[in-house]
Parts: structure tokens; sequence; C-alpha cells
């Protein structure tokens, strides 16, 4: 049993500032930020996390041409919900309308392909016969506003799909290395006057050098795995459409795979790293602007905080013409 | 000889000639960045087969061979 696409979405916020903008606040430039990141701009969200991810979801929705009331399950993968609780699946079916069951779940950076993972299982059971899979992520409040080396890197986004039963997905890989020490973001610490809180602490921690060095060497193993699974060849892939990390993350994986540079699809350029919702966001601008059709085969590859990978192969079957949403 | 597998890499990394790289150069005087030193890293890791720490340590490329040095 696999599954297929049969809507795509996206949504960004109104807001976006360029790294012009963000180095009259900073002390950087935007030659440092884009020559160490390949990022001119990104969003921010102002109208909250909820809103941003039910704009991809309806869009999604109304690509497959469906309603909220045919979802029978709905996905969110983030882990920048503004609340602890209710989850932002939860606040999504309420905004769309919908009455299925709604969960989050928070594999990072990772999160669409460990999110494409379970939904295969739920409609492989059965329990499903449609998913809605939306990854938001509000990076912007992650972060430290007054570490220039961090804060530049994100953005604030969202993409969702539909899915469905089908015979798109060739292969999926998922896996974790259990380690905060090199990524991870705490959760507010409470007040509780029996507990010492730490305050210094309650931003991102990125070491970059580690990350890099895990990012591009998971990027290359786990892409090559994918496609030993599918029994597909290097040269078959039409485009690989990996997290938005970092673009010197991207082009040290993609000169380290026999895969040509220029199938790597890229949009961090205006977006920054939306984790979670990178890869999404990325196939819905690709269908929008004609690039995917049917029958191309698609690489999509994620690492994040967890320590979390993951890689699958689609063989696309929709066909995108599509209007502009 | 770990000091000229160093600076070959590097060479070529920079797509520059030997002739142009010192053994007391530090990845800052040869215009490489922090992501630069990480990626050499990772290619020396693979030419001598070893696990190299990336610290602040490392600063010129003598530092870099003394380090393998101990790996080897």
């Amino acid at each position: 049993m696999s599954i297929k696409i049969t809507g795509t979405g996206s949504a960004l916020p109104s807001l976006s500032k360029t790294n012009d903008q963000i180095s009259q606040l900073l002390d950087t430039s935007h030659e440092w930020i884009f020559s160490r990141t390949g990022i001119g701009s990104r969003h921010f969200c102002e109208e909250g996390l909820s809103k941003l991810a039910t704009r991809a979801g309806s869009k999604a929705l109304a690509d497959a041409n469906c309603s909220p009331a045919d979802i029978d399950y709905l996905l969110c993968a983030t882990f920048s919900n503004e609340y602890a609780t209710p989850s932002l699946a939860c606040l999504v079916q309420q905004e769309l309308g919908a009455t299925c069951p709604s969960l989050d779940l928070n594999a990072a950076c990772t999160g669409f392909i460990y999110g494409l993972e379970i939904a295969t299982a739920l409609l492989a059971s059965g329990r499903a016969k449609r998913v809605l899979l939306i990854a938001a992520e509000a990076m912007s409040h992650l972060v430290d506003w007054t570490k220039r080396d961090i804060s530049v890197l994100f953005g604030d986004g969202a993409g969702a799909v539909v899915l469905e039963r089908g015979e798109d997905l060739l292969a999926l890989t998922t896996s974790a290395i259990g380690n905060a020490a090199p990524l991870y973001a705490k959760n507010p610490q409470g007040n509780c006057p029996y507990l010492t809180q730490n305050e210094d602490d309650c931003y991102m921690h990125m070491d970059g050098k580690e990350i890099y060095k895990f990012a591009v060497t998971a990027m290359v193993q786990d892409i090559l795995q994918v496609l030993a699974i599918a029994k597909i060849t290097p040269e078959a892939v039409d485009y690989v459409l990996p997290h938005q990390a970092n673009m010197r993350i991207l082009e040290a994986a993609a000169k380290r795979l026999p895969i040509p540079e220029e199938k790597f699809l890229n949009n961090m350029q205006s977006k920054g790293n939306t984790s979670a919702a990178s890869i999404p966001i990325l196939l819905d601008e690709a269908c929008s602007a004609g690039l995917i059709k049917a029958g191309q085969l698609l690489v999509m590859s994620a690492f994040g905080a967890g320590l979390t990978t993951g890689a699958c192969v689609i063989k696309w079957s929709k066909n995108n013409i599509k209007s502009e949403n | 000889m770990v000091e000229e597998k160093i600076i070959e890499i590097l060479a070529e990394y920079k797509g520059c000639p030997i002739t142009e790289i010192n053994i007391e150069n530090s990845f800052e005087e040869l215009g490489l960045d922090s992501l630069d030193t990480v990626e050499i890293v990772m290619s020396l890791e693979e030419a001598f087969n070893i696990e190299l720490e990336i610290t602040g340590e490392l600063k010129t490329i003598k530092d870099v061979a003394a380090a393998i040095t101990k790996l080897i």
C-alpha cells in the first residue's frame, strides 16, 4: 500500500525582512548572512501560527477538490505552536470547520517526512481515507534575536498536502539518533517556587558546525538509501526537494551525490529555514510554477533536531494544472 | 606527509596552486569561513579515515596536522 498526493498548498506571512533590514538591528550584514546561508529574507508570523497553517491547509484542500468534511485525519508537523496545548492540529481543525481526529507530531525539521510516514500507516490501516498533513512553524518565536548567528537563519511559514491511497510513494526512510546537545529549544520552565529556572536557556541552541556535518552526511546517506529501496538510479531523479536549512549544506550534499546540483530545488533565499514547513512550501511552489509534472521522480530529504532524518521517493501522479492560490 | 595531504586538499577546495598555501596559514588567512572549515574537516576525515572533533583550537594547518597525527 502506498499513497498519493492529491493537493498541495502553502502560506507565508505578509511581514518579511531582508538581511539589510536585520543588519540595522544586529551587528551583521547581507554579505555575511548570504555568503554563509544563501538566505536573503525571511517571513514573520504576526497572525498566529494556526491561521497560517489553516491557510496552507485550505489551499491544499481546494487543490485536491475536497472540503474540510472530506478529511478523516488531520496531522500537523510542528514544534513551535503558540500553545503547549491544545495542539496546532486541533486549532486548525476548529478554524477549518473539520471534525476529524487531529494530532500534532514533532520531528523538528524532519516533521513533514515523518508526517508522510504516519499518514501512510493511517491510510494503509484503513483508519483514514484522506489525510490532511500540514507542516507549520513560527521559528522566529524560538530564536534569540540578540544572537546574530542563529536568529537570521530561520523564517515562518506553512505547507500542506492532501494524501490518499495511491501508488506515488515508492520508498520512505526515517531515523532518529537521540541527542539534544547539538540542537534544541526548551519549553517555558514555569514559575514553580520550589524549582530553579535557567532563564538564559529558553531559546534555540544550535552547534552550527556539528549540525552542518550531520546534515550533509545524513542527506547523502538517506538519499542513496531511499533510491536503493525504490530501485531508482540517481540519473532517473527529476528533482530533489531538500529541507531548506542552508544553501551551503545543500551544495555540499549535492557535490557528494551522483545527482546534478541543478536538480536540487531551493527557495531559502526568500524564506530562510522554515523547519518542517520547508519541503511542502517548496513542493507547492514547484507545482504552481509548473516544474513538477505527472510521471516525474521526486526525492525529498530532511534532517533536524532529535537528531532526526528522513527521505522519500515519490513518483508524481497528479496533473498540476493549478490556478494561482 | 600529513601536512602535504592537508595542503593538497585545501588547494583543491580553494582551486589554487599548492604553492599558495603555507602550513602556518590559518583558515581565516586563507579566506575560509567556519563552514568551509567543516567541509575541509569532512574531506580530511575521508582521506585519513578518522573522526576529527571540530574545536576552536584548530586554527592553522599546523594545528590540524598535529590533531590528525595523534589519531593515525
